[in-house]
């Protein structure tokens, strides 16, 4: 979990950068990296249901090139008020840009398809 | 101002807002730890009303406060309230205050499934606990409904949100946005159903005018109306107008009008304080002349006098003033004469009240004077005029401050009916009228009303000269009309020929008297004079007589003793008798 929160630490600081990240992620279009934080409220049903979406889709799809972090608000209220997170749970799309929420259960596999820019818009 | 009865304890608890006049809107303040919603559409001082709320809870009351900005950024708030005397950035240092932005980015979300506002919920918390927060602003909420679209889930959570901050006991006030149909766009109102206060800011006639209502405080009596209120330096003031009751308490004091004679004519003692009195008068018929008399006369006696002059400029009066003899300026110097000057078209009705409320709080007059009030029907009709004179008169008399209200007549008939039809309101009404007699118009004043004072029913000239205004002798005509102007001077020197005919007269008997008694003193001498002659005659034969009869008693005895000689007693003296006797 440490390890976890250094990189995103180190991620987030990327991110700032935008330029660089964009030119980053243009240098290297085949293996971009997700970053992907998921904000949730304990174990409650919908946030197990939210993880277990989320990891569902991210190995259908992003196989080998995401890094999921799972953050629980009620341990860690201060990451949920930088991220700005309202709605509960919440996969912040971190990189690559732009920015992206999707709230909700993450049922909707087309929705967060869509969300994460791995479906182009109807 | 209304109070809430400190016998009776309270119904609901209440926290006061600290916000001039809101607090005697409510009988108290907000209902407390229950959410209040504020609604009304944008530019109408929702935000600053209810960060108003936290900063005066903050300084005023100790309750800290936290502020949720849905729309601003937090430097965006510093740096607005700041131009508002509101130093945000120490009140949040000294941890009175949070504030708390929250953005809602409707191009960053997607929605996919259920969801619920934790998040907003831990941030919340996580606020209020940190300072240990009595006091909640949400401003606006609402904008959580443009970046979410599940309002199904979206109600559900705003309901659970103001549950809980019930729960929390905490004072809060939720904004909302004017809605079409109803108060608010999403119908916030159904949630937040303990008290909803709408702003208003209408125009009319090119004036805009900000006003308050509140719709609904349940467990709680309110001003239903509609009030004004203010935004400015201070903040904001909300002016309670019908919930003035006629309680104010009647003063036996009399102040001077600063015109000796006029006093004479109001029991000698001039108008009661706190008591309204009305100078009308056609143009130029010496309104403000009359009124910088009383003023004049307050600055002598030390007493604070506020002017608000809504025809000329400060300076313009002194001068004006200062050509017939009154010097307001030394009084302007010491501060106890103040002039505020403005158009009345500067801004509406009610906010002339507010300012009107705003000013005499702060400068605490016993003397104010409006200069004029016909001014205002430029900018109400007559009715709105009227019903606003009357909340200024409530609240001068409330405030036992002597009010002087000028009124401008349009002359002719109508001069004992002035516009604006505030006579009925006023406790002393001059009219001064110009009265034309042969080629010229002369200056009168009537006092047509006085009440609670036996006043002289005399219409009296006055003129103004250059010790001020005086008012003249009365004349009356011989058709029992009173004698102005040159009228007047000339039955004065013709009283003088008259009475100097008379002295005349009066002169020539007294000589003539005199002659008399002197030709009967003369008489009386010559009388005396004979008298003497007679008595002095008449001395003489009486001593004719005395010596006769001394002769005559001479001769008896001589001729008794020569009888008593021959034989007879009869002839004998009384004397003689005695010694025989022996």
């Amino acid at each position: 979990m440490k390890a976890k929160e250094a990189k995103e630490a180190k991620e987030a600081k990327k991110a700032k950068n935008a330029t660089a990240a964009f030119e980053q992620s243009l240098a290297t279009p085949q293996k971009q990296v997700y970053v992907l934080q998921l904000y949730v409220t304990g174990m409650t049903p919908r946030s197990a249901r939210a993880i277990a979406n989320a990891k569902k889709i991210c190995e259908t799809h992003l196989q080998g090139q995401y890094d999921l972090s799972v953050i629980d608000v009620y341990q860690q209220p201060q990451l949920a008020k930088d991220a700005q997170i309202l709605a509960v749970p919440t996969l912040v799309k971190k990189l690559p840009l732009p920015l992206r929420r999707i709230i909700g259960d993450l049922s909707d596999r087309d929705q967060v398809l869509l969300g994460l820019n791995l479906k182009p818009k109807p | 101002m209304k109070k809430p009865n400190d016998k009776l304890p309270p119904a609901l608890a209440k926290v006061p807002t600290g916000i001039q006049g809101l607090d005697d809107l409510t009988a108290g303040g907000l209902p407390k730890g229950r959410p209040t919603l504020l609604c009304g559409a944008a530019g109408c001082g929702k935000t600053l009303l209810a960060m108003e709320f936290l900063v005066r809870g903050a300084v005023e009351y100790g309750e800290p406060g936290v502020f949720v900005a849905f729309e601003e950024g937090i430097a965006d708030l510093e740096k607005n309230f700041a131009s508002l005397g509101h130093d945000l950035k120490e009140l949040v240092a000294k941890k009175h205050l949070s504030l708390e932005s929250i953005h809602v980015e409707r191009s960053e979300i997607e929605e996919t499934g259920e969801y619920d506002l934790e998040g907003l919920f831990i941030r919340l918390g996580q606020a209020i606990d940190a300072i240990g927060a009595r006091r909640v602003v949400l401003d606006t909420v609402e904008t959580l409904f443009s970046g979410l679209s599940n309002t199904i889930i979206l109600r559900a959570e705003l309901r659970r949100l103001f549950r809980w901050l019930k729960d929390k006991g905490v004072t809060a006030i939720i904004t909302g946005e004017r809605g079409e149909q109803s108060l608010t766009r999403y119908g916030l109102e159904e949630y937040v159903a303990d008290c909803v206060i709408l702003l208003d800011n209408r125009i009319e006639g090119q004036m805009s005018t900000r006003r308050l209502r509140i719709v609904k405080y349940r467990g709680s009596t309110h001003g239903t109306n509609e009030y004004p209120f203010l935004i400015d330096a201070g903040g904001i003031s909300i002016l309670p107008i019908t919930s003035i009751a006629l309680k104010h308490e009647a003063s036996t004091e009399r102040v001077s009008s600063g015109i000796a004679r006029l006093d004479a004519m109001m029991g000698g003692k001039g108008y009661y304080r706190g008591s309204t009195v009305l100078i009308s008068g056609t143009a130029g018929s010496g309104k403000t002349s009359v009124a910088a008399q009383f003023a004049h006369a307050a600055a002598a006696r030390g007493e604070r006098c506020l002017w608000f002059a809504f025809e000329e400029s400060s300076s313009q009066i002194m001068r004006n003033m200062r050509s017939v003899g009154i010097d307001l300026e030394p009084a302007v110097r010491r501060g106890t004469l103040a002039f505020h000057a403005v158009r009345p078209t500067i801004c509406g009705l009610e906010m002339h009240l507010v300012t009107i409320h705003k000013l005499v709080r702060q400068f605490k007059p016993r003397i104010v004077i409006i200069d004029p009030i016909t001014n205002f029907s430029a900018i109400g009709s007559d009715e709105d005029v009227k019903a606003m004179l009357t909340r200024l008169i409530d609240y001068f008399k409330m405030q036992q401050i002597t009010a002087v209200f000028i009124s401008l007549n349009s002359g002719g008939d109508s001069a004992e009916s002035p516009d604006n039809a505030v006579s009925s309101l006023t406790d002393t009404w001059l009219l001064l009228r110009d009265l034309q007699i042969g080629a010229e118009r002369n200056r009168a004043l009537y006092l047509l009303k006085s009440r609670g004072m036996a006043h002289s029913n005399q219409v009296r000239e006055f003129l103004l000269t250059d010790r001020g205004v005086e008012l003249q002798d009365v004349y009356v005509g011989p058709s029992g009309a009173l004698l102005t102007g040159t009228a007047r001077v000339t039955l004065e020197l013709e009283e003088q020929a008259q009475a100097l005919v008379r002295e005349q007269e009066s002169a020539g008997k007294e000589r003539e008297l005199e002659r008399k008694r002197e030709a009967m003193e003369a008489q009386i001498a010559v009388l005396r004079a004979e008298y003497e002659v007679e008595r002095a005659g008449a001395a003489k034969l009486m001593e004719q007589d005395r010596m006769r009869n001394t002769l005559l008693a001479g001769n008896r005895t001589d001729m008794a003793r020569r009888r008593e000689a021959a034989g007879g007693r009869a002839g004998k003296t009384p004397k003689q008798r005695q010694g025989a006797k022996r």
